[in-house]
């Protein structure tokens, strides 16, 4: 392979290293309207009475808006395929509100300091109500977070608003119950994880106009521009037809632009006084009113014979909604989809989960999607099974886990039952003993100065796509000299899929990487793509990229076939020129290129879609190294060495680069991400003041390597890399921990506070 | 206030607000690479040189511009494109929103240390956060920028 493999530059890398004006706030029009928002700041009340009478009149105020000015149909804000799985719960604005922070009033202007002043102008009589606050005894509570008659769900994820359901279910596999009978040893804990918040450096931000056809255009940082123009559509009642999505450079998402959150209001502005507005959500804002990753509590019984095979195993999750059901209902499933899989010769799963509405800020779509959380309690159980058998860790998930023998056997557990299709995992957990020198290390060594080193490890998995329900599309046209327009309705949010994307289109028409261009997402132009989410661009829209490349070079060989006055069987196409098999004759791609805009309707072009009947799991073993200062409870990292299975690695650079942000995001969940709300429902730490992530001083070392094995169903052999990096850290880190102290931490962060005062205690 | 100031070399002369933030200034005259990644001093985006010293615009008053000289990126392309050259071939420049920022602070680590360890690196670039490379990236890109220099300078 030529192209695939190849750590190119990213097409774009050198218009952001430059400083180049590329992204949404960069370029939006002169004169645009500032739209703000009045926040609640109440967790639970109704809105009695709102007077914007003075705050409209003020100079500068082109428009306030309240809940009787906007459409009062439901609608979610989670960026997924339609029929959406989470429940019809928000409106634009809303009587009752939910959460601190809920918008209660949109405010237009000229200037920041007019709306700053009209927002403070603007009088609401609240009927302060009790919040419920504590998602531990949500389910069934009294106080209802959705009491409303038009809450409604599309499709049945056992959502019942009664109750404070956002969704539920129970699955089992085999008879639990029965093998946990015959366990020699089950290890039953629970583990508790927090809200993160996702803090790419760019905020929530859109702009909006109106274009010459009357139709709104609506230009934003988002992952899912066709569900944003679906959404606003619904949001604001309007035919789809009437919006057009622009997606520019974005400045990071890792899921929080998987939902539609500073578009709503613009849109709404604009819709309603025809003219520009934009809103850039200030870094309180996207803290306050983002979408943070669901808080969770996990209960689980891992079973194992006396050998330390692993015979069954039981999950049960508690997941916050908080105020909305944003994704809810579909990462819930990961956490025990997901982490359950990897133990494939288990002989029972089961795993039930509810999902609640409580009134703290709603949670949405990160990085990994619930199967963080649910790596981090099963891991963390297997390595407590580890201690119970005496037994080494990495061993014991040697003769349980997931491997390259078991290729063809069905994954019972996994979100819909498929045959494992690709894996190299213990590969992968054999590079990763190698390179920590777990040998030597296992468990920790004390040194100097009240410091102990430790190592801990954890294995892991994702999916590639959502199979048989999320498509992507391509079209790739030849243009004059024999150059490429790749173009995508997939989102590139840094991560560089309108390279890799290029690097196959340029791989299969057998071409230089230089001559595909592509070009960001509209709407209006990019063929459907449901967005870049759920680890599917590499392998779901690249798939698209190879079938539309296929169909294109069978047009051009026909082509080329018929100027040289033969048959299209007789020709071959090399990516320069189409050939006579039989003989010398040949047509170079530029003439056909040229030939085919003139006349005749030849112009040579190609569309093709893709999904996926299965979602190929990719695989991470993490060994990481750490030294823990026994007087101050500080978790120093001192090397992460990461194996991955993504298949084919499509770029090296940029899987490279995947992996090593994905592990240090890890590493801030493992140790102090953490979104603190007070009693009221209050965010605490609305600031990179108060909520820390990690800087380049808090990451030590990474080190990450590759054991590829072939997916048979990907683009050139490839799978997914986007979330699964992800989901070691957190596992792997508690396990050092608890090797340098003797203490179990089951509930994340684990910060250094909590560290010194565990060991206060006897283990 | 009456200011007068040179930003990239070109003489500016203007009444701005006493409150008026230099980050917001820089933009509205159209210095776009000057990015804003929060309000608490914290993310190193809005990193300019104020006499040829790193500072945070977001944080600085337009007012104690005056009479100084800003050099933004847009006024340092192609010590930008060199570094950026490096990021670029790791793939470290990922979505882009922190570069301008981590560069500025690049050249001005460049300046004034000279041969920078690993620990100098990190602790001189603490300030600018980034949350998709994991600065392992940026790390192997800046080792590389330093080498080039150092063996260019031979």
């Amino acid at each position: 392979m030529k192209v695939v493999g190849q750590g190119v530059r990213k097409k774009d890398a050198m218009s952001l290293v430059a400083g180049k004006p590329v992204y949404t706030d960069d370029i939006v029009p002169a004169n645009c309207l500032i739209v703000k928002l009045l926040r609640s700041p109440h967790a639970h009340a109704l809105i009695q009475d709102i007077n914007v009478d003075k705050a409209e009149k003020m100079p500068g105020i082109e428009c306030v808006l309240t809940f009787r000015d906007v459409p009062q149909s439901r609608f979610t804000t989670a960026g997924q395929s339609y029929p959406e799985p989470s429940p019809y719960d928000r409106l634009i604005l809303d009587r009752r509100v939910r959460c601190i922070g809920d918008p209660v009033a949109i405010v237009a202007g000229a200037d920041e300091a007019a709306v700053n002043k009209a927002l403070e102008a603007i009088k609401v009589k609240y009927e302060v109500l009790e919040p419920l606050v504590d998602f531990r005894i949500a389910k069934d509570h009294p106080i209802l977070v959705h009491p409303e008659a038009d809450f409604k769900t599309l499709i049945p994820v056992g959502a019942d608003n009664r109750r404070n359901l956002c969704a539920s279910k129970q699955f089992e596999y085999g008879n639990a119950e029965e093998e946990f009978k015959r366990c020699a040893h089950i290890i039953e804990q629970t583990y508790r994880t927090k809200a993160n918040q996702q803090t790419m450096m760019e905020t929530f931000r859109t702009y909006a106009v109106m274009d010459v056809y009357g139709r709104l255009n609506v230009t934003s940082s988002t992952q899912v521009p066709f569900h944003v123009r679906r959404i606003l559509a619904n949001a604001l009642q309007i035919p789809k037809s009437k919006i057009r999505v622009i997606k520019p450079r974005i400045g990071g998402g890792f899921g929080a632009k998987q939902s539609i959150i500073s578009e709503l209001y613009p849109a709404v502005v604009t819709w309603k006084t025809g003219k520009p507005s934009k809103m850039v959500f200030t870094r309180q804002e996207s803290f306050a009113a983002g979408r943070p990753r669901h808080e969770s509590e996990i209960k689980i019984r891992l079973g194992a014979d006396e050998k330390g095979m692993i015979q069954a195993i039981h999950m049960d999750t508690l997941w916050n909604a908080g105020a909305y059901g944003d994704h809810g209902p579909t990462t819930v499933g990961l956490s025990g989809n997901k982490s359950m899989t990897i133990y494939g010769q288990a002989k029972a799963y089961k795993f039930d989960y509810n999902v609640v509405y409580t009134h703290t800020l709603g949670g949405g779509a990160f990085r990994g999607y619930g199967a963080p959380q649910g790596f981090f309690a099963l891991e963390s159980a297997v390595n407590e099974l580890s201690d119970r058998l005496g037994m080494d860790p990495m061993l014991l998930r040697m003769q349980n886990m997931l491997c390259g023998g078991q290729v063809g056997h069905l994954m019972h557990a996994y979100d819909e039952v498929e045959p494992l299709s690709s894996c190299a995992l213990e590969r992968c957990l054999a590079k990763a003993r190698e390179m920590i020198g777990w040998d030597e290390k296992y468990p920790s060594r004390e040194m100097d100065n009240h410091k102990v080193r430790a190592v801990g490890c954890a294995v892991a998995l994702q999916g590639s796509a959502i199979a048989k329900l999320d498509l992507g599309s391509v079209e790739i046209r030849l243009n004059d000299d024999g150059f490429y327009t790749l173009l995508i309705g997939a989102a590139d949010m840094g991560t560089g899929c309108d390279t890799i994307l290029s690097q196959i289109a340029a791989e299969a028409l057998l071409c230089d990487y230089d001559n595909v261009v592509v070009q960001g997402v509209d709407t209006d132009l990019s063929p459907y793509d449901k967005g870049s989410y759920a680890s599917a661009t590499t392998y779901m829209t690249g798939m698209a990229v190879v079938k539309t490349c296929e169909t294109l070079k069978k047009k051009i060989i026909a082509e080329g076939a018929r100027l040289m006055g033969r048959s299209a069987e007789t020709a071959g196409f090399d990516g320069q020129k189409v050939f006579a098999l039989d003989g010398d004759q040949s047509i170079s791609l530029k003439d056909i290129a040229n030939n085919s805009l003139l006349g005749w309707n030849r112009y040579l072009a190609a569309s093709e879609a893709h999904s996926s009947p299965i979602s190929p799991p990719p695989f991470i073993a993490g060994a990481v190294e750490i030294e823990l200062d026994k007087l101050t409870g500080k978790v120093e990292i001192i090397d992460f060495a990461a194996v991955i299975d993504c298949g084919t690695v499509i770029n090296p650079n940029l899987a490279r680069v995947q992996a090593e942000g994905g592990i240090v995001q890890g590493i801030g969940m493992a140790l102090y991400e953490e979104a603190q709300f007070s009693p009221k429902g209050r965010l605490y730490n609305d600031s990179f003041l108060k909520y820390k992530i990690p800087t380049r001083l808090d990451m030590g070392k990474i080190r990450v390597e590759f054991e590829s094995s072939y997916e048979p169903t990907g683009p050139f052999g490839a799978k997914s890399i986007g979330e699964v990096v992800i989901n070691a850290s957190c596992p792997a880190i508690a396990h050092a921990i608890h090797n340098a102290t003797q203490h179990y931490f089951r509930e994340l962060p684990i910060t250094s506070e909590q560290v010194l005062l565990s060991m206060q205690k006897k283990p | 206030m009456i200011i007068n100031l040179w930003i990239n070399d070109k003489e500016f002369m203007d009444d701005v607000a006493p409150d008026k933030m230099l980050l917001d200034y820089l933009r509205s005259k159209g210095f776009f690479s000057v990015k804003r990644g929060c309000e608490t001093s914290n993310c190193g985006m809005c990193t300019v040189l104020l006499d040829g010293k790193p500072v945070l615009s977001c944080s600085t008053l337009t007012v104690r511009a005056n009479g100084k000289h800003i050099a933004t990126l847009e006024g340092l392309q192609a010590e930008a494109l060199e570094i950026g050259g490096f990021m670029a071939d790791e793939g470290a420049e990922q979505c882009g929103f922190c570069n301008p920022g981590f560069i500025m602070n690049v050249i001005a680590m460049k300046r004034e240390l000279k041969d920078p360890g690993e620990d100098q690196i990190k602790k001189y670039l603490m300030g600018n956060l980034c949350r998709c490379s994991g600065y392992m990236g940026q790390l192997r890109a800046i080792k590389k920028y330093l080498a080039a220099e150092k063996e260019g300078a031979k």
